[in-house]
């Protein structure tokens, strides 16, 4: 009877081991994942270095599921630049053109007037109740570089959530039966 | 180690790695282009110039803007995105860039053109400094690839003044 007892030990033991290995691996492939993005921030100098196209407002130049690469100094905002910008009251950030530029003497200080390409109107409709400007620390960041259609995926995975249940799922199903 | 999911596994990084580094070889080419891009704009009539009742000075003018800018497009490139602003000082705001009309164009055969027309975007000060103002017409350009980097550059064109008087 004390083999049995020794033989249920040692694989009990065996399957803890490999289950850890597991979970200390998908632990690293997330930590690496963060340490890229987040060094991607302090390079960029902006919050969200990526964003995904996700209106029509600047066709036909950034379609839909276009990926924008963004980045941010300290040198003013100028016309014509394409800048990205959160207005307050909404979650979603806004990708357009500066039209008009303002910069005071005294303070330096920058007043913005932003429009989409394919807009007929500028935005101020978009801007809070009663702003008529953007201001510096309105802005994220300007687009400086751009690929075509990488955006789809995340633009999937946010309107139809099945799709992202879906992805975990498989993944998990595929770590877990994965012989290595 | 030969089963369908490690092949289709190698297949797919390795498609994904040429994708990017083409992309990226695409993005360098654009370097090596060296444009020489002209531009000319009159401005043939000052239609009305009057102080709006928020205290802001608004002119009209009709421009005649003819550019070329063929040298600027290479193969990966999209279109340009082309915009005409008037770029004056005022005692209040050390710069201001108030864009007058703009255009994308989206063919090498369409970047030689010429256009007479009305500013597409009100010419407005914050005040009523432009009486007698001399202001640059800069026609700025923004190249948009098919992938990689954005350019972006200007010509200055100087000696442009509005009227002493409303009118």
């Amino acid at each position: 009877m004390g083999w049995v007892a020794d033989g249920l030990d040692s694989i009990r033991s065996f399957q803890i081991r490999h289950v850890l290995t597991q979970i200390v691996s998908l632990g690293m492939i997330v930590t690496s994942a963060l340490i890229i993005w987040k060094g991607l921030t302090c390079v960029t100098g902006s919050q969200s270095p990526v964003v995904v196209v996700l209106s029509e407002s600047m066709e036909p130049g950034f379609k839909r599921g276009d990926i924008l690469f963004l980045q941010m100094n300290k040198d003013p905002i100028r016309a014509g630049e394409i800048v990205v910008f959160n207005v307050d009251g909404r979650e979603i950030p806004i990708v357009h053109r500066v039209i008009k530029v303002h910069e005071r003497h005294d303070t330096g200080e920058i007043q913005v007037l932003t429009k989409g390409d394919n807009n007929f109107d500028d935005d101020r409709l978009l801007y809070a109740h009663g702003q008529l400007w953007l201001e510096q620390h309105h802005i994220m960041g300007r687009a400086v570089g751009f690929l075509p259609y990488l955006g789809w995926v995340t633009i999937i995975m946010t309107e139809k959530p099945i799709v992202k249940f879906l992805l975990i799922g498989a993944l998990g199903l595929l770590i877990i039966t994965a012989k290595e | 180690m030969h089963s369908f999911g490690y092949r289709a596994n190698a297949v797919v990084t390795f498609a994904v790695t040429i994708l990017a580094v083409m992309c990226g070889m695409a993005s360098l080419s654009d370097n090596f282009n060296s444009p020489s891009p002209t531009a000319d704009v009159k401005v043939l009539n000052i239609n009305w110039f009057q102080k709006q009742p928020n205290g802001n000075d608004e002119v009209s003018l009709t421009l005649n803007i003819s550019a070329d800018l063929s040298s600027l497009f290479t193969w990966n490139t999209k279109q340009v995105f082309v915009f005409l602003a008037a770029e004056y000082e005022t005692p209040q705001n050390a710069l201001n860039q108030v864009s007058l009309w703009d255009g994308i164009i989206q063919s090498k055969e369409h970047a030689k053109f010429w256009i007479h027309t009305t500013n597409k975007y009100r010419f407005t000060d914050q005040g009523n400094n432009l009486r007698g103002k001399d202001f640059n017409l800069t026609l700025h350009w923004h190249i948009m690839p098919k992938t990689g980097k954005m350019f972006a550059d200007k010509i200055v064109m100087t000696g442009y003044s509005l009227p002493e008087e409303y009118r």
